[in-house]
């Protein structure tokens, strides 16, 4: 199993959020987690990323074999975790070239690995750049610093594409995007399936799923997930809205 | 403090040139009038001056510090070097283009010397800073740099300040006078840096830069000293009409370092650009009180300064905009960001704004914050570790500064220096650019 969590509970700020969710997803497939909002589907990324404030209460979340939450943040990026925030931080003096390389050489490393020379570095960030249709002039900027929305999501989606990462977690990638956005970042995202790499895609909207198939849809309400199914569910979900959940939650 | 009021009227200083003599009786009387700053004195009451209990004495004959070990920056162009205040040929070297010239006070002829006197201490408001008096009257040797009217000199001239702690307690006074004629451009590196120390050195440093019309000025002045050094001194400049004054700043701490910085537009359509960094670490002080004046209207002053406070250090900045009744039109701005790295690190900041003409634009901001928590966690999730995530951030909340500095040999000196400041081993500083 890839990603199995079991009963897990969080709270932030002092407030429970996550009240016993359960998910597993096996190695190539693509979940997509819908709710309303505050029904802790970013709660969740961020708890399994290991946010300062998202306090994990109860159960367990299993990566690869390996208990994730009692790891250090960085080292569950190097067991393969990846999440695309949904609002990427903006880090001013940082370049974005020097964060790139700092990331892939610390992944590199804690695969006991030897750092990319400068130069096949440039290569492949350059490659990339071009494959999400961000102009080279990113690489020289801030992280993130003065990024458009769009600009910043693009960016996530070349830092995991340079990662390789195992399991990839999208935080509502699609919001603020436009469609043509939209479908760039999804292009990305189904560039990198390979059967074995797996994905999370966290959405409150069904559109983004035009684009990226998924093979389950689950639906997160008052922190637990109270049903799922396939790809219908999510069309399901579209022509209800999420007000019928409050029954079934 | 007694002893340090009396010590330099007692220890007479080397000789000084003749024609000096004015200079120094001014600046004794004035000296042996002024008190000693206490808590209670506003522009000092976060100045810990305990560092200045000792009776200072000059450097006597002996051998001079030599340069060895210590990371100066490799510039092209001319280099003048003072050990304990002593002019040191065998590093110097001069190399000047036409209607540059570079003369030590030791050396000046008599048109050279009317010259100095002419412009020495124009700048500098005596009764505002309290050490002025004291750097007048223990003034021995100093560099007069003129620059022709119309002349562009494109090799920077670096002046290498070094001090040791040979003696028990050594005061040494520094003094650079910059002319820059009309329409002239040039480069001027200061370099303050000290050897392993033993005992306190004290620097009295004043440097006075005069921008004639149409000059324009790019200064660094680099605090490099650390441990017991001391160093209590300023930048004073008038800037003529149109004139362009680029003055950086930077100040890794030692047990006390206080710089005063005043730039005072005097023709319209001056232009000043005055940033700094400050990175006192243990339990070191670096205190910079700015002070920006706009006398006269269609002036701009952009000022930006940054400091990364760790361990016990304490920081102080005041930045003052003075815009006089008949500045109209002025534009000013000014921006203190500080970042405390430790919970026993202390900043004391404080912008200050008199304005006293209707028709300007004036900006100021300062604050202080812990590491981004947010921007930490964000690098971290890429696989960075802390300790790496950490070094990146600090190194990027001053990155900006240095990135801005004009001088390219400049800008490729400070950033290894930064990256070595900032991360304990070179690992953490393999991905700063």
């Amino acid at each position: 199993m890839m990603l199995k969590i079991d009963n897990l509970h969080a709270r932030v700020d002092g407030k429970d959020i996550l009240k016993g969710l359960d998910l597993e997803v096996a190695p190539g497939e693509v979940h997509a987690i819908m709710g309303p909002n505050g029904s802790g589907k970013s709660t969740l990324g961020h708890v399994l990323a290991g946010r300062p404030g998202y306090q994990h209460t109860a159960g367990s979340a299993m990566l690869l074999g390996q208990d994730l939450l009692a790891l250090e943040t960085e080292e569950r990026a190097h067991l393969g975790l990846f999440l695309a925030f949904q609002y990427p931080v903006e880090i001013p003096g940082v370049s974005n070239m020097e964060f790139l390389k700092a990331a892939v050489d610390s992944s590199r490393e804690a695969r006991g690995e030897k750092p990319l020379d400068s130069v096949s570095f440039m290569k492949r960030a350059r490659a990339i750049c071009e494959e999400v249709d961000l102009d080279q002039a990113f690489l020289k900027r801030g992280v993130n610093e003065g990024f458009s929305g769009g600009e910043k999501k693009r960016n996530e989606l070349m830092q995991m594409m340079l990662l390789e990462p195992k399991l990839c977690i999208l935080d509502e990638t699609d919001s603020g995007l436009d469609i043509d956005a939209l479908q760039r970042v999804a292009e990305g995202v189904n560039a990198m399936r390979d059967g074995k790499r797996a994905f999370v895609l966290i959405t409150h909207y069904q559109r983004l799923l035009n684009y990226i198939e998924p093979d389950h849809v689950h639906v997160l309400s008052g922190g637990r997930i109270v049903r799922s199914g396939d790809k219908s569910l999510a069309h399901e979900l579209e022509e209800k809205g999420y007000s019928w959940l409050e029954d079934v939650a | 403090m007694t002893t340090f009021m009396q010590q330099p009227l007692a220890a007479a200083p080397r000789a000084a040139p003749g024609w000096l003599a004015d200079t120094l009786r001014r600046g004794q009387t004035a000296w042996s009038e002024r008190r000693m700053p206490t808590r209670k004195t506003e522009a000092w009451k976060y100045n810990d001056l305990r560092a200045l209990q000792h009776s200072f004495t000059p450097p006597t004959a002996g051998a001079p510090p030599t340069l060895e070990g210590i990371d100066l920056p490799q510039l092209a162009g001319s280099r003048l070097v003072f050990t304990d205040g002593v002019y040191c040929a065998d590093s110097s070297s001069l190399a000047l283009p036409e209607g540059v010239q570079l003369v030590r006070f030791a050396d000046a002829d008599a048109e050279e010397a009317a010259a100095i006197v002419a412009r020495l201490g124009t700048a500098v408001n005596h009764g505002r800073h309290v050490f002025a008096p004291l750097n007048d009257a223990t003034l021995a040797d100093g560099v007069f740099l003129r620059v022709a009217a119309d002349t562009v000199v494109d090799q920077p001239v670096h002046i290498v300040w070094l001090t040791s702690g040979r003696a028990d307690a050594l005061g040494v006074t520094q003094r650079l006078l910059v002319d820059m004629g009309t329409h002239s451009q040039a480069t001027v590196v200061e370099t303050f840096a000290n050897t392993e120390t033993g005992g306190v050195a004290f620097t009295n440093g004043i440097t006075e830069l005069l921008l004639a019309e149409g000059a324009h000025l790019q200064h660094n002045r680099l605090h490099l000293e650390h441990g017991r050094a001391v160093h209590i001194g300023g930048v004073h400049a008038l800037l003529a009409a149109n004139a362009n004054l680029n003055s950086f700043h930077l100040a890794l701490g030692s047990d006390l370092k206080r710089i005063d910085i005043v730039v005072q537009h005097e023709g319209p359509g001056a232009h000043s650009d005055v940033n700094g960094i400050y990175l006192p670490r243990n339990e070191e002080q670096v205190d910079y009180h700015t002070c920006i004046e706009h006398a006269v209207p269609h002036c701009t002053s952009n000022e930006t300064f940054r400091g990364i406070i760790a361990d016990q250090a304490r920081a102080i900045f005041n930045g003052r905009i003075h815009i006089h009744p008949d500045a109209q039109k002025t534009r000013a701005q000014l921006s203190n960001k500080n970042l405390l790295t430790s919970n026993e690190a202390e900043v004391n900041t404080k912008p200050e704004l008199e304005i006293y003409a209707d028709d300007v634009q004036c900006a100021h901001g300062a604050t202080v914050a812990q590491m981004d928590a947010t921007a930490l966690h964000y690098l971290r999730t890429r696989g960075v570790s802390r300790a790496e995530a950490e070094v990146m951030l600090s190194y990027g909340f001053v990155n900006e500064l240095v990135g801005a500095v004009p001088c390219e040999a400049v800008r490729d000196y400070l950033k290894p220096l930064l990256a070595k400041r900032f991360a304990r081993t070179p690992k953490l500083a393999r991905h700063l650019t």
